[in-house]
């Protein structure tokens, strides 16, 4: 991991006590944009924070930062948003980036840090691309973390093109700088050199471990640029821009209409947590509110053995209430991800109902409750979701009213007054015709009917949105943004 | 008020001195936890050291180890303090003494049995309290828990307020189950032991596995890391990647290569549907065709 010794954390070498120290300005600040990206900083943690950086060496960045992050982040699902906004307020004054103070021009010869160079060419004389990808190869080859770090600066130099004021995201120059470094081949030309250093063939098992471990490294130089561009753009822009372009949203917060393919990544980490807790919250409930009512009949009945003094009161307890689940979800293209995220959950918290049957649609419809039954293993059942449902009747746009007609023709003799329907979508029907009548038989048999609907409240009705329609013959009607909206749903209704 | 470690150096030898590989962020803040006065919370996923880093501290500084296991339903009585009925009956039963002789006398420590926590508020010798899985008492005993965290004091309604002599090193963890309150989470410290990376491993594996090669410690690591990649029910902890090759050393496996694994692993994962997954992925030659998240 890097670590810097020299003036790293700060150029100001005030002692932490100080009142006036520009220490305790930048560590407001920072906790400010700790609050802004969404962490629940309270004031006795900032207190906490400036007590403890008092008593950590300020040289030692590594040091620095877990004493932040042990009295400011609570919890580990902020742990990355706390990591960015870190880089951006204590990552540029290091000694170690001191070349970055004249890297706008490309005439800097970073040979003392590149070294040792394979050829042996004496330093002075600029490098050619090919000396760099040279490099880059021998570096990834041999795992050499710091000439990794050597060339990640070097490549950012010289491919990224930065300029001072140049409106652009860091993404931008990221994508530029990594294409040059052609990344693509890299992994099978770094694989067919481990193959031939083997001098025979690699086992499928020694294969894998290869390409995982070049795979890492190769990320690791992905980090280094992409430190490498921030720092620059920090010393560029300045913290507090910076910080808020850097921000991002917390993975419970994230939108499933609108995620990345990282924040999809961060997601499909959070919901096993999530449901493990959900699960947990769910039992202990039950368990809790098990005493019910005086069951009188029974008191009096009990009484007898006793004389007629009623000594032993019997209380009715109450059944948990073990609904019958039936999910009904369109999985085409805008809202799929949101299916699956609502799916993966209702199954995962499957043992506090007592059947659950699930229908998944565009304009056709079909039921994928045995793909759940049949497969032991979440994620891969809702995998095989997408690829093996047979959804598309015409043409793949979403019909609501044909689907639901479908449903009601083949199952609607199997909702019940036991059970709950959750229809999962945006009612977005393309102008076909709505087919509310479902919806109004459903409300009529079923014991209760939900939409979760995906998008924001404000956008429902607007153009081809009939969600108003449908909502009328609905128990609840509740917008699903994101997995704290979920979870939010799954509490208040079970 | 004196402190135990000079540094977060010290704290990381100390730490290596009982058999605990620390990395960075460990020791850091084990050793604010001694700074500031704060008790610790632990997260993290099971079996990757929690319990331990709170033993090893404890073996560190010799000091005694105070364990409360925390389950549902745990009250006053069996965490702090209870008073020991039997005994106060028999001292009104024993002598005739005017009702208030006894009634004060039958409150006063002598008849007080202490449970885990007000036993750490009160030890004269240096001791570490361990509160394991605070996530499964529920939301209101929770608060038992906040007078002595953040005061390191304890309130009996009839004896007064103990306070503590010295302040004990608190480490509490937790399995995350549920959200813990944000008034627990303020008065802590907060740790976030995740798996290791390769080298650490490594290093814990070559520590705790005695007779294992330089090589097999690197195989096993590497593949353990693979195997983690994987999406999968539970990844392999550390304590699995260590039974792992435990029972590698024992079979005298020198090389790991597919049949061992496929014979073995099931020391290393626990579901049919994990073991299933991880020898498809890794018999096939090319497994990159499959849902991996890359």
């Amino acid at each position: 991991m890097a670590r810097s010794r020299g003036p790293a954390v700060t150029a100001q070498t005030a002692p932490a006590g100080a009142a006036d120290s520009p220490l305790l300005g930048l560590l407001g600040g920072f906790i400010t944009e700790l609050r802004r990206a969404g962490l629940p900083v309270s004031l006795t943690e900032h207190l906490d924070a400036m007590e403890a950086v008092g008593h950590v060496p300020l040289d030692d960045r590594e040091a620095f930062k877990f004493a932040l992050a042990a009295t400011l982040v609570k919890h580990h699902a902020h742990w990355q948003a706390f990591e960015t906004v870190f880089e951006v307020y204590f990552s540029l004054r290091g000694a170690e980036y001191e070349p970055s103070g004249d890297a706008w021009a490309d005439d800097v010869d970073p040979s003392e840090v590149l070294d040792p160079r394979p050829e042996g060419k004496g330093g002075g004389e600029p490098l050619s691309d090919e000396d760099l990808a040279r490099l880059l190869f021998a570096a990834l080859l041999r795992g050499d973390q710091a000439q990794l770090r050597a060339v990640g600066w070097r490549a950012v130099q010289r491919y990224a093109g930065m300029e001072p004021g140049r409106p652009v995201g860091g993404t931008y120059y990221l994508y530029r700088t990594l294409r040059n470094l052609g990344l693509e081949d890299l992994l099978e030309r770094l694989l067919d050199t481990v193959r031939d250093e083997a001098g025979r063939p690699l086992t499928p098992l020694e294969e894998r471990l290869e390409r995982d471990e070049m795979e890492s490294r190769i990320d690791q130089l992905r980090q280094e640029v992409e430190a490498e561009i921030r720092r620059r753009l920090v010393a560029d822009r300045g913290t507090e821009a910076m910080a808020r372009t850097l921000r991002k949203p917390l993975p419970e917060d994230v939108e499933f209409m609108h995620a990345t393919r990282e924040e999809m990544e961060a997601l499909r980490k959070a919901i096993d947590p999530l449901t493990r807790k959900l699960a947990a919250r769910l039992s202990r409930r039950r368990r809790h509110t098990r005493r019910g009512v005086l069951d009188f009949r029974r008191t009096i009945r009990q009484s007898l053995s006793y004389g007629g003094v009623p000594a032993e009161p019997r209380f009715r307890y109450k059944r948990p209430s073990k609904p019958e689940i039936m999910v009904i979800a369109d999985i085409s293209g805008s809202v799929a991800a949101f299916a699956r995220f609502t799916l993966h959950l209702v199954y995962a918290i499957s043992s506090h109902f007592s059947k659950v049957r699930s229908f998944v649609f565009i304009d056709g419809l079909d039921e994928v409750t045995n793909l759940f039954e049949t497969s032991d293993d979440i994620t891969e059942a809702v995998h095989r979701v997408n690829t093996s449902a047979d959804v598309v009747w015409v043409d793949g746009h979403s019909d609501y009213g044909h689907a639901l007609g479908v449903f009601w023709e083949r199952y609607g003799a199997s909702v019940g007054p036991k059970t709950t329907v959750m229809v999962l979508g945006d009612a977005r029907n393309n102008y076909h015709a709505s087919g509310s009548w479902v919806m109004r038989e459903l409300h009529r048999k079923a014991r209760r009917v939900f939409w979760l609907n995906p998008e924001p409240r404000s956008y429902w009705d607007t153009g081809d949105s009939i969600m108003g329609e449908y909502s009328t013959h609905c128990d609840g009607t509740f917008e699903v943004r994101t997995l704290r909206h979920l979870e939010r749903f799954v509490e208040k209704t079970f | 008020m004196v402190h135990r470690f000079a540094g977060v150096g010290a704290v990381r030898e100390g730490l290596d001195g009982v058999q605990y590989l620390a990395d960075e962020g460990i020791a850091g803040v084990v050793y604010l936890a001694d700074r500031l006065a704060k008790p610790v919370l632990v997260e993290g996923p099971a079996g990757t050291g929690k319990t331990q880093l709170a033993k090893s501290v404890a073996e560190m500084c010799g000091a005694r180890l105070i364990r409360l296991q925390c389950y549902e339903g745990i009250d006053e009585a069996k965490a702090l303090y209870e008073w020991n009925y039997k005994k106060q009956l028999l001292r009104i039963q024993a002598e005739s003494h005017t009702w208030d002789e006894v009634s004060d006398d039958i409150f006063s420590e002598e008849f007080l049995l202490t449970r885990p926590l007000l036993e750490a508020i009160r030890a004269t010798d240096p001791v570490v309290l361990l509160v394991d899985e605070v996530d499964r008492v529920e939301v209101e005993t929770e608060a038992l828990l906040l007078e002595i965290l953040s005061d390191y004091q304890v309130s009996i309604p009839e004896l007064g307020t103990v306070e503590a002599t010295q302040i004990p090193l608190v480490f509490l963890t937790s399995n995350n189950t549920r959200e813990l309150s944000e008034a627990l989470k303020r008065r802590c410290l907060y740790l976030y032991i995740d798996y290791p990376d390769l080298d650490r491993e490594r290093e814990i594996v070559l520590t705790k596995v005695p007779d294992i090669s330089q090589s097999l410690a690197d195989e096993v690591t590497r593949i353990v890391r693979s195997v983690r990649q994987l999406e999968l029910k539970k990844s392999p902890s550390v304590s699995e990647t260590l039974d792992w090759a435990r029972t590698l050393v024992l079979l005298g496996v020198e090389h790991v290569d597919a049949e061992t694994a496929a014979e073995t692993v099931h020391t290393l994962l626990k579901y049919r549907s994990d073991i299933e997954k991880a020898l498809k992925e890794f018999s096939t030659g090319d497994a990159r065709s499959s849902g991996l998240p890359r």
